[in-house]
């Protein structure tokens, strides 16, 4: 079960209280939740955190742990497979994301997501970064050209490919391929981008330029990142939650969790005993 | 000698421009004249109106046939002028024989012709035999209607297997709940493939011409259908292109799924996550990443197709049709219309002819002709998939 003490625990900067304050603690708010597989076999057990806003919060925990499918649920990408079913509930700005009001596509219109392994669609890299936007019905070229600048700038991808743009996006190399699905998820001005293990395919230099894009986007969107790496978990995020077996061990900022974790589990793990 | 040859060919060219064009247009007007004359007379008391449509039916029947008897006339006159002359010739042994000019079709001396003047004969006996029209009973003359027929017929059997065939596989594979019920329909579509043809022949007949064509006929021409005259209650292009196209569909829908089943899941999930709708997805990613194999699939059912003969028997191939499915008369394309079928040709020129033996090398030919055809669909499955897999390679690390 997971410590109530921790999980109330706020960053300094934010508050949820004040109007004045824009940036939410609890932007992403998981209450009581279960998941299972299959209708019967649970996965996640009475989840609760809070993940604020514009900051980057890590999901970290051993193969299995449910991490990713904490992740995945909060976009719903689960809703692909079949027999599953949940309890409790999320909620992103105070709105559940499982109201039957609302869309699932207008939900992941807002939830920028890159995976695990870089999966750019077999078109140019103009049409990848822009699909968002077309299957949003938006498709005048000035508005496309100027998303797709911004967008690639932003990843850090411009100056590389500002000249092939409407080449092929299988002819980047790995890292470049992961960043354009980075540029593709920020395309459509996402609310937030939730990161399954966005480097683990990558060398060290790819995961390094993607880590410092990490923490440009920050300034612009909430971020959520599952990582097997726990020294990249230390150096990108600001918030860390470690998972064990479905449950939620410890909630906190990814100093303490780092350096004085209050669960024998946590340090064990974070210290490379276990996992 | 060879201006007279000339001038049998230039009279011959004339009589066929008369009788298939002119001819030929007047006829078809004075068949649907004839129908409505016919129906309007049978009728045991006539309304005014009536009466008055069918004195207007007499007046057109006089004009046209007033324009029909000068041409058949020419016709007739042509024809005349092809006997009038014989060429007298004697034999090496100093035999004397005789043979109207009108029934040359070439003369040339082959033991007279230097090599050149051979190659070029040889290609040009091919392309005639490709391009014309058959003669005395199918055994002479070109295939060129046998090769036009089996390419309508697997173009129209393509236009509707396509469609037909890509539904069903997205149904199965993206939309239907993976069970029980899409598992018994898939061994259904297996299963499908191995129905003897001649089976799909009997239900294109039963379904397609007498159900489909005989409805049609009593909506859209019942006058026609009163006088026994049906026009898509029979055979025809159309229901033999539809009856193939059930015949092949299972080759489509199976190629076509595993296409779809081959489109990896980490596209489809980025597409979702992009906020795409599944038919977006579907539309925008999954089809054309799995164009190629579609294109094979629908590649391997032409060649299939095109190489069937059993059913097309039922639904509309005969062993000489007048006039081919597309022609200058409106409406340009007569999908009710029957029409000649390579492999039906082979079956008639081998085993229908009156002598069978002479017909044998129009038999191998023809032959070959199917098979190069056959070859060439299939040669062109493997080059549009080699080339489609290029383009949509996988992304590799």
């Amino acid at each position: 079960m997971p410590d109530p003490a921790i999980k109330t625990a706020v960053t300094p900067q934010a508050s949820v209280t004040t109007s004045d304050v824009p940036l939410r603690a609890d932007y992403i708010s998981v209450r009581n939740f279960n998941f299972f597989y299959n209708g019967v076999h649970q996965v996640l057990f009475d989840l609760n955190l809070d993940i604020p806003e514009r900051q980057v919060t890590a999901f970290i925990g051993p193969s299995g742990c449910g991490k990713s499918t904490l992740l995945r649920n909060i976009n719903r990408m689960n809703d692909l497979i079949d027999g599953i079913r949940h309890e409790g509930d999320i909620f992103i700005d105070g709105h559940s994301i499982f109201d039957p009001d609302i869309e699932v596509i207008s939900l992941r219109k807002r939830i920028g997501m890159v995976f695990q392994k870089s999966n750019p669609f077999p078109k140019s890299i103009y049409e990848n970064i822009v699909y968002s936007l077309r299957v949003a019905g938006r498709h005048r070229k000035s508005e496309l050209d100027e998303v797709v600048e911004r967008s690639l700038h932003a990843a850090a991808l411009w100056d590389e490919v500002k000249d092939r743009l409407h080449q092929s996006a299988f002819g980047l190399s790995g890292g470049q391929m992961q960043r354009l699905c980075i540029a593709r998820a920020i395309a459509n001005q996402p609310e937030i981008i939730l990161m399954d293990e966005p480097c683990s395919a990558l060398d060290p230099i790819a995961t390094g330029k993607i880590e410092d894009l990490i923490h440009e986007l920050k300034k612009q969107f909430t971020i959520v990142i599952v990582t097997h790496n726990m020294q990249q978990a230390a150096r990108v995020s600001d918030r860390t939650a470690f998972f064990y077996l479905g449950k939620l061990i410890e909630y906190n900022s990814t100093e303490a969790i780092f350096m004085n974790p209050i669960n024998s589990q946590t340090e064990a793990y974070v210290s490379g005993r276990f996992g | 000698m060879n201006s007279q040859l000339a001038q049998v060919h230039e009279r011959r060219r004339e009589i066929h421009r008369i009788e298939r064009n002119q001819i030929g247009r007047i006829n078809e007007q004075m068949r649907r004249l004839d129908l409505d004359r016919r129906y309007l007379e049978n009728l045991s008391e006539r309304t005014v109106a009536q009466q008055m449509q069918l004195d207007r039916i007499h007046e057109r029947i006089a004009v046209l046939q007033s324009d029909f008897e000068p041409l058949a006339a020419q016709a007739a006159a042509l024809r005349r002028q092809l006997v009038e002359n014989r060429l007298e010739y004697s034999l090496a042994t100093g035999q004397v024989r005789s043979i109207t000019v009108g029934d040359l079709v070439h003369v040339y001396a082959p033991n007279q012709l230097h090599f050149l003047q051979r190659v070029v004969l040889f290609f040009q006996h091919i392309w005639s035999f490709l391009s014309e029209y058959p003669r005395e009973a199918n055994t002479e003359g070109g295939i060129w209607p046998a090769i036009f027929g089996t390419f309508i017929m697997t173009v129209l059997m393509s236009a509707a297997v396509t469609p037909f065939g890509v539904m069903a596989a997205i149904y199965l594979r993206e939309y239907a709940r993976q069970g029980l019920f899409v598992r018994a329909v898939r061994i259904a579509i297996n299963n499908l493939a191995g129905v003897p043809s001649i089976v799909f022949g009997i239900f294109g007949l039963g379904f397609f011409v007498y159900f489909m064509g005989g409805n049609i006929d009593r909506i859209f021409f019942p006058r026609a259908t009163e006088m026994g005259t049906p026009t898509f209650g029979t055979g025809g292009v159309l229901w033999a292109s539809l009856t193939l196209a059930l015949l092949t569909v299972p080759v489509v829908i199976v190629a076509t799924e595993e296409a779809l089943a081959a489109v990896s899941r980490g596209v489809r999930e980025g597409s979702l996550a992009c906020g795409a709708s599944k038919w977006q997805t579907i539309q925008y990613l999954v089809l054309p990443a799995a164009a190629p194999g579609i294109l094979t699939g629908l590649v391997l059912a032409m060649a299939r197709g095109a190489g069937e003969v059993a059913p097309l028997i039922l639904v509309g191939v005969v062993a000489f049709a007048p006039s081919l499915p597309v022609d200058g008369l409106f409406p340009f394309i007569h999908l009710e219309r029957k029409f000649m079928h390579l492999g039906f040709h082979i079956y008639d020129l081998g085993f229908q002819s009156p002598d069978s033996e002479a017909a044998q090398p129009m038999v191998f030919a023809t032959t070959l002709i199917l098979i190069l055809l056959v070859v060439a669909l299939n040669l062109a499955a493997i080059l549009i998939r080699n080339r489609l897999r290029r383009r949509y390679a996988s992304q590799a690390f």
